[in-house]
């Protein structure tokens, strides 16, 4: 007995800087969210002490002046605009990744090392600067229109910016380099012998796509969707610049609550329904992951 | 076999060349063979000399380079590996992680677009075929090597392909599993009457699998036979050498009488062989004796003994090999059958005669 104490002593004790760090960086932080969210919002930012859920209120209705409470969609509208526009950059960004990964796996190592350098260089520059180069790129007589109207290709203007586009191009971008790497990461250990075999047994190129190659890649490919999605859903910052305020997402609307509108209780009520989305997205995919794999076995 | 007639591959003056300019490597020089139906043929050489590179033409793997491969009298140039009615055992398996053996196995048939009902039944048989039907659920990762080879046999079996291409597949076993394989490889030819054509660079296994044998070394094919005449009439040094230990002897022809040369080699030693095309008297040619052919006794018997002097024995269980000086100066091996009383096997020291019967002696062509 008294071994098995000393035992559970020593383990708590091995254990304590993974419990801390996990502790100090990712429950306490959200714990104090989880908090802030009920209490009472301070006119001056912060938050007073008492307890309400007034913050979850103002998520689906407006408070008039008389106090009566009425249903708004607002907000909906912005968590259903930012579920759909991180679903877009999801799948953008799959689809252009996923050649991009195939390529890389196929080149020899010293390649490869070159072209994962190019892929994450974007990184080693400030996002801010990377999204306002897409601002020059997108606007209007910008990269993209001047030469189409030089060449008379182009009347007017394409008025891409501060759209739904401009957002998911945004987006795209930003976080491509983190689709490209779980998928990179899943082929460069796939057998490509396994190609030829399957093109003896009969497979054209889309069969041996179907069949070999997306099933063999598909840990990287949930990964690669999984790490675009989460950020996707909370950015702000291709919203901001490229949506121009116009188009709010969720990570737009949680930095205005706590920076200009001063309201954090609302604020960290947003980021709980951020963090619940989130949450019941891995559920659905760790669900269907596991159908799959009983189907496998019956 | 052979005599009937039909043939199954046609390779016409096949050229294969990797990269281009200063970097270019030729793997096949130029290569023209002929595959009968329902043949157990065998490409054998060492790594390095184009076998494999020749399969993976007949495969559709590579492109050839110059001349043209005919299946069943049709020309397969433009095809695709996927629409060639052939099929690969390849020598590292390559079974699909993913799938069970009964996918595995059924993969071919899936993607020619057969109904479930006909590729289940066609997976059980050829499971049942390889003997590995209480495997189908099975995952590839869940089984040895010997049993992913026999799953690997029956995935390019299922499809009833025309002609089933083998790139050394008993490679990766160990030695007992390797001759039994040899076998069932042999006997499953023979009841699917599928035309095989094995890669290999094991003399053994050619030579106990194959109907025809076809040796190459360099990019080229050096002789084409059956085993029994690669073995015993070695057309080239390389063949030879290669197949089998070998002594060769130079020695100059001294008359020829109704194709049968005599030579004289160096030593004075004295051998009659079949003349070969090209050769005459006065001319120095190689001659290739096999050393279980000749005989050791510790006296002339009054027989064409010539004498020697034994330098070293090996005991090698079955038989021992000996190394004869022969008293002219000319060194050969000599392998014995180990007698009943082993104590009576000759040592080093031992004076000798070596008899070597007539036909022993084969006249190469270089």
């Amino acid at each position: 007995m008294a071994v098995g104490a000393e035992q559970t002593r020593r383990t708590w004790w091995l254990l304590s800087p993974a419990l801390l760090t996990v502790g100090f960086f990712m429950v306490l932080p959200m714990v104090i969210l989880l908090v802030f969210s009920f209490m009472e919002a301070d006119p001056y930012g912060g938050v007073d002490p008492g307890f309400t859920v007034e913050a979850y209120v103002q998520l689906l209705f407006e408070r008039d002046f008389d106090d009566t409470l009425a249903y708004t969609g607002i907000y909906l509208g912005i968590i259903w605009r930012s579920i759909a526009l991180a679903l877009v950059a999801t799948v953008g960004s799959l689809i252009l990744g996923f050649p991009v990964a195939y390529y890389i796996a196929r080149q020899n190592t010293r390649t490869q090392n070159l072209l994962l350098f190019l892929v994450t260089l974007p990184f080693w520059t400030n996002l801010l600067i990377r999204t306002y180069a897409w601002i020059l790129i997108l606007s209007t007589d910008g990269v993209i229109e001047q030469p189409l109207k030089a060449i008379g290709f182009l009347d007017g203007t394409l008025d891409m910016m501060y759209s739904n586009g401009a957002i998911a191009i945004g987006l795209i971008y930003t976080y491509l380099p983190l689709m490209v790497l779980p998928i990179y990461a899943s082929m460069e250990k796939l057998d490509f012998r396994l190609i030829e075999a399957a093109s003896d047994l009969y497979a054209g190129r889309y069969r041996v796509f179907r069949e070999v190659i997306v099933p063999l890649s598909t840990p990287g490919i949930v990964a690669g969707c999984i790490l675009v999605f989460v950020p996707s859903l909370g950015a702000f910052v291709a919203p901001d610049l490229l949506g121009g305020g116009r188009k709010l997402m969720l990570g737009s609307l949680i930095h205005l609550q706590f920076a200009s509108s001063r309201n954090w209780p609302f604020g960290a009520a947003i980021a709980m329904c951020l963090l619940a989305i989130v949450m019941i997205a891995l559920m659905l995919q760790a669900r269907s992951s596991a159908r799959r794999r009983a189907m496998e076995v019956a | 076999m052979v005599e009937d007639g039909r043939t199954a591959i046609d390779i016409r003056n096949v050229r294969k060349v990797y990269g281009s300019g200063g970097g270019a490597v030729t793997a096949i020089e130029r290569a023209s063979l002929d595959i009968a139906d329902n043949e157990f043929f065998t490409l054998l050489g060492p790594s390095g000399c184009g076998k494999t590179t020749l399969l993976r033409l007949i495969a559709g793997f590579e492109a050839t380079t110059e001349g043209e491969i005919f299946l069943y009298g049709d020309e397969i140039e433009d095809l695709p590996p996927f629409k060639r009615p052939v099929n690969t055992v390849f020598q590292h398996y390559s079974l699909f992680p993913h799938m069970t053996v009964a996918e595995n196995v059924g993969f071919g048939l899936k993607m020619l677009g057969r109904p479930k009902a006909e590729i289940g039944e066609a997976v059980e048989r050829s499971l049942s075929l390889v003997k590995m039907s209480d495997f189908a659920r099975r995952k590839p990762s869940q089984m040895s090597g010997g049993q992913q080879q026999r799953v690997a046999l029956a995935r390019a079996l299922a499809p009833n392909p025309k002609v089933l291409l083998l790139d050394e597949p008993l490679s990766a076993l160990d030695l007992k599993l390797r001759q039994a394989m040899r076998n069932e490889l042999k006997t499953l030819q023979r009841e699917t009457g599928i035309t095989f054509v094995f890669v290999t660079h094991d003399q053994e296994e050619a030579l106990t699998m194959s109907d025809r044998i076809a040796v190459m070394s360099n990019g080229l094919i050096q002789q084409i036979g059956s085993p029994l005449d690669i073995y015993e009439r070695p057309l080239n040094r390389f063949v030879a050498d290669f197949i089998g230990d070998t002594n060769f002897v130079e020695a100059d022809i001294a008359s020829v009488e109704g194709g049968v040369a005599t030579c004289q080699s160096a030593g004075g030693l004295e051998m009659r062989a079949a003349v070969v095309d090209g050769h005459g008297v006065g001319d120095r040619v190689t001659l290739a004796l096999r050393p279980e052919k000749m005989s050791l006794a510790a006296s002339a018997n009054g027989g064409a003994a010539t004498p020697g002097r034994i330098e070293s024995a090996d005991y090698l269980g079955t038989s021992t090999s000996y190394k004869v000086m022969l008293d002219g100066g000319v060194t050969l091996a000599v392998r014995e059958q180990n007698p009943v009383d082993a104590s009576t096997v000759l040592a080093a020291g031992d004076a000798v005669h070596v008899s070597i019967p007539v036909g022993t002696a084969r006249m190469l062509v270089d």
